[in-house]
């Protein structure tokens, strides 16, 4: 029987009380590691507000994650290769010359490549998953990988292996204003993150809450069965869920790319970690990715001052690892999901 | 809006589950399928919706040839399916539901006549209305079916198909729910019932199909049915009368045409939900 498939809905109530201590604990951890250094608690308010920036970025992608998950149950991981198409598209469009402007040259190349990512999402959707909508949920999530290679090395095809720089949001130049508030600083394109991550979150929540083609969305991931039996078209939900994420994850890569360089490559670390984030969060709730993805940014941060720079990327895998070991099943998605109709 | 299907074969894989099917549904009848378990009954169901592509035959309703289309398409022309075990949408909002119920109309501007229709839903079944902001999953049993039913009408059907609507109800709800079944048949809907509940099915229907493994074995008017005594002693446990027939329905308000009295009951159906004076015999 085709039943609720999307089996993690409500998360346990210990489960969630255990990963709040875990975190916790780990946060006195790293602190208590951080007296040898002699650390006074500017500087880990430093580490933290800086860890979460990048945090900010792992939500808005781990959004992406959820979206096509709940709605498709499908991992996604091409999720990373729109990251990356979004500020590659996006610094294409600012080199040429027109308009003059710099500023609505941004804007406007902005828009065109989150507009394009969309519409390149839904015809990918179209071309390879939907074709597969009734394989295994793993084939699927193979077919996810092939779609992040391909769009990875089509980027290198046609941008070179080069870094493409966009200029900061707030100045249009490559310096970007840093603000201090009560001595600990705060970039000017940190604020741009974290108003789009808002933002973000908000308009998903009025186009889930409010709309009625995003409660039809919802119908969809709730129960397919009934949905098709009330006349929405679940598989065109899919392609704009599925096209919605890939734009979400460009807006990512874009505020994102005035902070570090973008590279053809840049998607898989951003994919990994907005993924990780998203498992923290439960990978079916909203604010649980927000709030799963500010708590890696915050935390490998503190994690990286107390130790070594280099070991940054550690920490993200180190819990995708042990989410992997105690959830062994995955999140492959359920039995009903393969049979349903 | 004559529903007509002519040697339907479905298929799952290699095996075969409906073996040239034909019935047709008039319009204002009330057809009932009944059956064992595994008969078929589901499937017949899920091929006219569209659900499952079948593999030989044909569906026709309203002048179309609806064989193979896409279930949305078919929910556009009136065909709407209210399925086995409700399926609601257990973690939105009762009011949700039955909005979603009419989502091709919301996509196609009708917003207005949508919230009439909300409203006349909430005149059928009062309960609904006292819980339009709970989740449908913490409804009762029976509820949820009414839940069900409102979210199916809010489509607009012009022919009903309902999978087993009296599942795991209460027999006390059961005879509710026929009532207002009879009810919604007589003014206007078409209706085509698939039953295990064999006896009860074949009270209210005027025509009935009696399926075996993916086969209709027999058919004819209820009444011949019901006095059949091969069918009897297959599928009505005995010849036994004991079950009262539902009133006429005109005794029970279960629409807002009828104003709704004391006398008749609350017509919707909650976990204390009672059948009024007639349902005890």
């Amino acid at each position: 029987m085709i039943r609720e498939w999307v089996g993690g809905e409500r998360i346990p109530f210990a489960r969630r009380w255990g990963i709040a201590i875990a975190v916790l604990g780990l946060m006195i951890a790293l602190i208590l590691l951080g007296q040898g250094h002699g650390f006074g608690a500017l500087e880990y308010l430093q580490f933290i507000l800086d860890g979460l920036r990048g945090g900010s970025i792992y939500a808005l992608v781990a959004l992406g994650f959820v979206l096509v998950y709940r709605v498709m149950g499908v991992i996604n991981f091409a999720q990373g290769a729109f990251v990356m198409l979004g500020p590659m598209l996006t610094a294409f469009f600012y080199e040429q010359k027109w308009p003059p402007a710099p500023g609505l040259r941004l804007a406007l190349a902005a828009l065109l490549a989150v507009g394009i990512v969309g519409a390149l999402g839904m015809i990918i959707e179209r071309l390879t998953l939907y074709p597969a909508r009734r394989a295994s949920p793993l084939t699927r999530i193979i077919i996810t990988v092939g779609v992040y290679l391909s769009l990875q090395g089509a980027a290198l095809l046609l941008w070179g292996p080069y870094a493409k720089v966009l200029p900061s949001f707030t100045t249009l130049s490559l310096s970007d204003p840093t603000y201090r508030f009560a001595g600990v600083r705060v970039k000017a394109q940190s604020l741009w993150i974290a108003g789009t991550l808002i933002a973000a979150l908000l308009a998903l929540g009025l186009f889930f809450g409010r709309t009625t083609v995003g409660k039809a969305m919802r119908a969809c991931a709730v129960n397919r069965l009934a949905a098709r039996l009330m006349g929405i078209p679940v598989d065109t939900m899919s392609t704009l869920a599925f096209g919605m994420a890939a734009a979400l994850g460009a807006i990512a890569g874009i505020v994102l790319g005035p902070v570090t360089r973008a590279t053809y490559d840049m998607g898989l670390e951003l994919g990994l970690k907005g993924f990780v984030a998203a498992i923290m969060g439960g990978l079916v709730s909203f604010p649980g990715a927000v709030l799963g993805g500010l708590l890696l940014g915050a935390l490998e941060n503190l994690w990286a001052g107390v130790t070594v720079a280099g070991f940054k990327d550690l920490f993200a895998f180190v819990i995708l690892i042990l989410v992997l070991l105690l959830h062994p099943r995955g999140f492959a998605g359920t039995e009903a999901e393969v049979e349903r109709a | 809006m004559r529903l007509e299907v002519e040697h339907l074969e479905v298929a799952y894989g290699p095996v075969r589950a409906l073996h040239g099917v034909s019935l047709h549904v008039d319009p204002g009848e009330m057809v009932a399928v009944i059956g064992a378990n595994g008969a078929g009954k589901t499937t017949l169901l899920r091929a006219i919706s569209g659900l499952l592509r079948p593999k030989a035959g044909r569906i026709r309703f309203n002048g179309h040839e609806i064989t193979g289309w896409a279930p949305e398409r078919i929910v556009a022309l009136g065909l709407v399916q209210i399925p086995e075990r409700r399926q609601l949408f257990d973690s939105m909002s009762v009011e949700d539901n039955l909005r979603l119920g009419a989502y091709l109309r919301l996509r196609r501007g009708e917003r207005k006549a949508v919230e009439e229709d909300l409203q006349r839903v909430f005149e059928i079944f009062p309960r609904l209305k006292e819980r339009r902001r709970q989740m449908a999953g913490t409804l009762s049993g029976g509820e949820q079916q009414m839940l069900a039913i409102g979210r199916g009408l809010m489509a607009r059907p012009r022919v009903l198909l309902l999978d087993e609507p009296s599942l795991g109800l209460a027999p006390l709800l059961v005879q509710e729910l026929f009532r207002i079944l009879r009810t919604l048949r007589e003014q206007g809907l078409t209706l085509l019932l698939v039953e295990q509940n064999a006896r009860q099915a074949l009270r209210i229907a005027d025509r009935a199909y009696v399926m075996e493994t993916g086969r209709i074995v027999r058919e004819g008017t209820a009444i011949e049915l019901l006095t059949d005594p091969i069918l009897q002693a297959a599928y009505l446990g005995g010849p036994s009368a004991s079950i009262p027939s539902p009133p006429s329905s005109t005794e029970v308000a279960v629409h807002a045409r009828f104003p709704r009295t004391a006398a008749s009951g609350d017509a919707a159906m909650g976990e204390h939900g009672h059948g009024g004076d007639d349902a005890s015999g």
